[in-house]
Order: structure tokens, then sequence, then C-alpha cells
């Protein structure tokens, strides 16, 4: 039997490793790439508590979550995509400055 | 039973593919394994009644997203990628630690739920197959309960359109 403390631990589990790959990696595109491998596991947090208390409201707030997802991707390539203009690198530790 | 197997395949896909997202130097297979941990998460929904969730989880995050990522990733000429036990032994050695401090906070968050203070609410399972299916209910509680905040996503997705646009613009 499957138990909501199975999906809650699995989705802990997902998001700390989001964390490692945001503290250790050095490329902007795979930071990006774990916040939202992040935002996945608290999706599924959200879906597993609305299956087990019965309530829709879970799925509707994972809804919004998955659209300011997009949004948040669409402008956040575009930025990484004007620095490597700018620096012709996606290296964050490169990128020190504000303004150059 | 079949609901337990399903459930250790999928997470042990998602852990293992998360995995790799972290561990693997080429960008193009992180993307690649991040599509295969949004796969699995979509089985995952399924395994909980969340048949909306699960195909727009396909058709937006492993399908739209995923696209833009790596349209960007052959976009932008990335030579130099790191090796994940390089370089700042020191930085990662606390990045990993203060990350296992985080689990072991989630695991005592987790643990220390007992069900007891949580209230059930109507929509079970039998009452959301009575009602037309997980998508029809979801399609009339956005666009009654969460009418609003529904239009204001539609907002917040031009804003986004606009930004893109505008950041993507030749300077002149």
């Amino acid at each position: 039997m499957i138990t909501l403390t199975h999906y809650l631990v699995l989705s802990g589990i997902i998001f700390t490793i989001g964390v490692i790959g945001v503290m250790v990696r050095r490329s902007a595109l795979v930071i990006f790439m774990c916040i939202e491998l992040m935002l996945n596991s608290v999706n599924l947090t959200f879906i597993a508590f609305s299956r087990y208390l019965n309530s829709l409201d879970g799925q509707v707030f994972v809804f919004f979550v998955l659209s300011v997802a997009a949004a948040e991707v669409v402008v956040g390539l575009a930025i990484i995509i004007l620095i490597f203009r700018n620096k012709a690198t996606v290296n964050v530790d490169e990128i020190n400055l504000m303004k150059w | 039973m079949l609901e337990t197997v399903l459930f250790y395949f999928f997470a042990g896909a998602a852990i293992i593919s998360a995995l790799m997202l972290v561990m693997r130097k080429n960008p193009v297979t992180c993307a690649v394994s991040l599509i295969i941990t949004f796969i699995s998460f979509a089985g995952l929904y399924i395994l909980l009644n969340a048949h909306f969730i699960a195909a727009i989880q396909i058709l937006v995050y492993a399908g739209a997203i995923m696209v833009l990522f790596l349209f960007v990733i052959m976009l932008l000429d990335l030579k130099r990628e790191e090796d994940f036990l390089s370089r700042l032994k020191a930085q990662k050695f606390f990045g990993i630690a203060l990350a296992v401090i985080l689990l072991a906070e989630v695991f005592a968050a987790i643990s220390s739920i007992n069900g007891m203070f949580l209230t059930r609410g109507i929509y079970s399972a039998e009452n959301i197959a009575e009602a037309g299916g997980n998508t029809k209910v979801i399609g009339r509680l956005l666009f009654t309960d969460y009418l609003l905040p529904f239009e204001v996503t539609s907002i917040l997705l031009i804003v986004a359109i606009i930004g893109a646009v505008f950041l993507g613009k030749k300077e002149n």
C-alpha cells in the first residue's frame, strides 16, 4: 500500500537533488533545469495531498505553478541568451559583474 | 499490488534521472534526463488520479519547456562544461552538506504529520467519477472558484511574452 508518506519522501529526495544541482553545478542552464526539478517536486507534494485529502485545490495550484514556470522559463532563457551574447559564457563563476 | 510496483518503478526512474541531471557534464544529456524525470512524474500523477495534470505535465513540461531548453542549448556554443568534482571543492562539499541537512529537516517534518488535524474535502475518487471525471471537475473549479487567479495567469503569460520579445531584440 502506497501512503502519503511515500510520496512526501520521494518529493523531498527529488527536491534535495535539485538543491544539490543548484549549489554544485556552474552552468546557468543546468542550474535553471534544477530549479525546474524543484518546482516539479513541490507539484508532486501538492497532488499527493490533494489525493489523500479528497480536495482538488492542490491540482488547481499545480496548474498555476505550471503556468508560472512556463513564463519563468521564457524570460530566464532570454536573459541567459543575453548574458551569453555579452560575455560568451554561461558559467556563473565568470558572471560576477552587474555591468561591464 | 500493481500500484506499489508502478510507484517504485516511476520513483526509481525519477530519482535516477534526477541524479543524471546533476552529475552529467553534457547539457544535452542533462536536458534529456530531465525529460525522463518529467515523464516519470506524469506517471506518478496518473497513479494519484490527477489525469489532467499528467496530460499537461507531458504537453507543457516535457514538450514545450524542454524543447525551449534544447533550442537554447543548441543555440549557445557551450564548449567549456565543468567537471562534477573538479573545481571549488569546499563549495561543493558545503553545498551537498547543506542539502543533506535540508533533507533531514524535510524528513523530520514528514514524520511529524499525524493526519489528525487534516480535514477531508468532498472530492473523493467516487464523487469525481460521478461528476464527470477529473478534467471536467478541474475545469469547473477553474472557472468558478479560481476565476480571478486564472485571468491573472493569462496576464502573466502576456507579460512573459512581451518580456521575451523585448529581451530578444537586437540592440542598435
